[in-house]
């Protein structure tokens, strides 16, 4: 008799298959929302693996903020070459250019906030009906909330209570013209499953995952990279340390971590110790206790 | 035992606010640290704002601005942790507000309940509801904690006593295993460790239990059962004429060179292969989502399902459902709606309610046919085009469906297969 029995990885695996393979069968124009991170990353290789031998069915969406780490871009750009994929860029510079949104000022500018008019206008623009993300439910208390199948009204807006109850494997993405959906493949994921699947899966990720030389600066107490997009204070001297990301966000939003952690097994064990969420170096984080669930609910990611 | 040992236990926790539920949760996070300093720092600095004294645990899990501000928990809440032996997926549902939806969406996927007992109270009208709910989405264990013993001298008495009511109860239940831990969550007697005060309890603690119980047999892996997701088709040169059958495996397991039937079709094949990304299988299991080829082209696309011939789900346009309808509208006698099962989308109409359920007393109330909000009834449905499946309380995956309202589109009712 055979040990019929899955590990979890395997089970959270399988589980984001069908999901993903749910959105190709339910929704005409879907697209999968990649930043260069470790979870958008892990989402596009569970994608080959839904439809292998065929072509991951549908294009990946970038939103540039126009600040990314040149190491995300190069890390896209081959990845984009090496599968063949379609890329849909949607630029916030243009946003801005076009007197859609308004460029922060000051030290604590940030294009983080005025990514999702991008994101809308490029869902709209390229009549997205169901955008694929790779946020966890364990990164973030309203993120915990939130629905696999996730309902966006025709603004793109997300109300967090009134929902539609999900369950078993049964995912309701029925939409009224103009509404559309954001899927949440690898919403049962912790930050620790996906460091030890991309480990297991030998899967490539951007070189600022792992410890190096950069320069940067203090701020509020988080490491800066120093960099054309950051304004400094006087009293700020940008110098060499090593560090590494622990997620990657635009320069201005992501604060970089103390860290000897050179290979995977190593990042891991770094994280087993760790005594603060990987958002706790998001910036973006923190202007508000509800920072995240205002920013959901007007469109963002 | 390494990480890549490790298997999945999905749990749901029910009880009402004063239970020491948020306290039992947060214990079980904090000893298996998957609490962190800066989400401590929050809830303690969130606590103080409200001048309660203590730190409020629920402030972990009640994540939505309104939660906070009105002190209650609106959703269905997940939250995870790891030990060394397992992974950990709780779906901490709300006790009040919208109770039977939250805790039946909680429960559809869970393979434990625990269900918290207030040693001082014993059973409670809603007790009875935990557990009845629990069983109807068939979860195979259940697990009732006696808690605040602290508060009853840690008397072994107090605990026979409302165990031996909880078997009575329990008798009635259609559900495969239930055990009972005298616990105090606030103390931590028997949650992670045993504690001093209740030697003469022999069982194991509740950790012990989480991390040992058996589960992979939970999983049906007799009929054989793969509805058919999406219908492979590389458009491409080295894959000419590939046509790969994805799914989730729903039951049972697939080898190569096995028989399959297509349902509703009837159309007869054999494995040709089992392909995945890093190399082809020769056998495949529930809850695994594979691609499968077979030897002979037959028109095959989503909504059908591959099962062995040799052991037929039933497929028919005529089925009984215990339905838990979620929506302020109610049903409507007669009415029509769309629905989901498995990969299948079809139209059904609603031809009886037979009875509606009291909850609180297990009660069948032949006369009371309205089923509105956070309603249980025993409904006759019609379907568009015929279902395979088997009854739910032998396959949870092709024994569940949703009802969605074709105006609103929203998820109106959950229903598991008689």
């Amino acid at each position: 008799m055979h040990n019929y029995r899955l590990t979890h990885l395997k089970e959270l695996e399988s589980e984001s298959i069908h999901i993903l393979r749910e959105v190709a069968a339910q929704f005409e124009h879907p697209a999968l929302l990649f930043s260069g991170g470790k979870d958008s990353i892990v989402c596009f290789h569970l994608a080959r693996k839904a439809f292998f031998p065929a072509k991951v069915p549908f294009p990946l969406v970038h939103i540039d903020t126009g600040h990314n780490f040149p190491e995300t871009m190069r890390f896209r750009d081959a990845l984009v070459q090496e599968h063949g994929v379609t890329l849909i860029v949607g630029s916030v510079q243009e946003s801005i250019d076009q007197g859609k949104v308004q460029e922060e000022t000051g030290y604590h500018a940030s294009r983080n906030k005025l990514q999702t008019v991008t994101l809308l206008d490029t869902i709209e623009t390229h009549k997205i009906d169901c955008a694929i993300g790779g946020g966890r439910r364990d990164e973030e208390k309203a993120r915990a909330k939130e629905r696999v199948f996730s309902h966006r009204d025709e603004f793109g807006q997300w109300d967090p209570k009134n929902q539609r109850p999900e369950l078993w494997d049964l995912y309701n993405g029925r939409k009224r013209p103009g509404e559309h959906f954001r899927a949440f493949p690898i919403s049962n994921w912790t930050e620790m499953d996906v460091w030890q699947y991309i480990l297991h899966e030998d899967i490539a990720i951007p070189s600022i995952y792992f410890s190096h030389e950069r320069e940067v600066f203090e701020r509020d107490g988080v490491l800066y990279a120093n960099s054309d997009f950051m304004r400094l204070k006087p009293e700020e001297r940008p110098y060499m340390r090593r560090v590494r990301f622990r997620t990657i966000g635009d320069m201005s939003c992501t604060g970089a971590v103390d860290s000897p952690a050179a290979t995977l097994e190593e990042i891991i064990e770094e994280v087993a110790s760790s005594r603060v969420t990987e958002r706790g170096s998001r910036i973006d984080d923190k202007r508000s206790e509800a920072a995240m669930e205002d920013r959901k609910k007007e469109g963002y990611f | 035992m390494s990480y890549l040992d490790m298997d999945l236990l999905r749990f749901t926790t029910a009880g009402s606010v004063d239970d020491g539920k948020s306290t039992l949760i947060g214990r079980l996070l904090f000893d298996s640290k998957a609490i962190f300093e800066d989400q401590l720092e929050a809830v303690e600095r969130a606590s103080a704002k409200r001048g309660t004294g203590e730190v409020d645990l629920s402030l972990l899990t009640d994540g939505l601005r309104a939660e906070r501000e009105q002190g209650i928990t609106i959703d269905v809440a997940y939250r995870y942790f790891a030990t060394p032996k397992r992974k950990f997926i709780i779906a901490d549902t709300p006790g009040h507000i919208q109770y039977t939806r939250n805790m039946v969406t909680g429960a559809s996927t869970a393979n434990l309940a625990i269900i918290l007992v207030d040693a001082r109270k014993g059973i409670q009208e809603q007790t009875n509801r935990h557990a009845f709910i629990a069983s109807l989405l068939g979860i195979p264990h259940i697990v009732f904690c006696v808690n605040k013993m602290d508060l009853v001298d840690y008397d072994e008495a107090v605990f026979e006593r409302i165990k031996g009511e909880l078997e009575d109860f329990s008798s009635k239940l259609d559900v495969q295993d239930v055990r009972y831990i005298p616990i105090s969550a606030l103390k931590g007697d028997m949650v992670v460790k045993r504690g001093a005060n209740m030697d003469w309890y022999q069982g194991p603690t509740l950790m012990y239990l989480l991390e040992n119980i058996h589960i992979a047999g939970d999983i049906n892996h007799i009929d054989r059962r793969l509805p058919v997701q999406y219908v492979i088709r590389p458009q491409d040169d080295r894959w000419h004429d590939y046509r790969g059958y994805a799914g989730r495996i729903a039951g049972g397991v697939f080898r190569v060179g096995d028989e399959v039937q297509v349902l509703p079709s009837g159309f007869a094949s054999r494995i040709k292969s089992i392909d995945t990304e890093k190399g082809p299988l020769q056998e495949a299991f529930a809850p695994m989502s594979v691609t499968l080829t077979l030897e002979d082209e037959i028109d095959i696309s989503r909504g059908d399902m591959l099962v062995s011939p040799n052991n037929l789900p039933e497929t028919t346009q005529d089925v009984e459902v215990m339905l838990c309808w979620f929506n302020e509208r109610p049903l409507v006698p007669n009415g029509k709606y769309a629905l989901k099962h498995t990969s299948r989308d079809a139209r059904c109409m609603v031809k009886e309610v037979k009875y509606k359920m009291d909850i609180n007393s297990l009660h069948k109330l032949e006369g009371d046919k309205a089923i509105g909000m956070n309603d249980i009834g025993r409904v006759s449905l019609r379907t568009t085009v015929p279902l395979s499946f088997d009854p739910y309380n032998r396959n949870r995956n092709t024994g569940s469906l949703i009802l969605i309202d074709e105006g609103t589109n929203e998820t109106v009712a959950a229903g598991m297969i008689v």
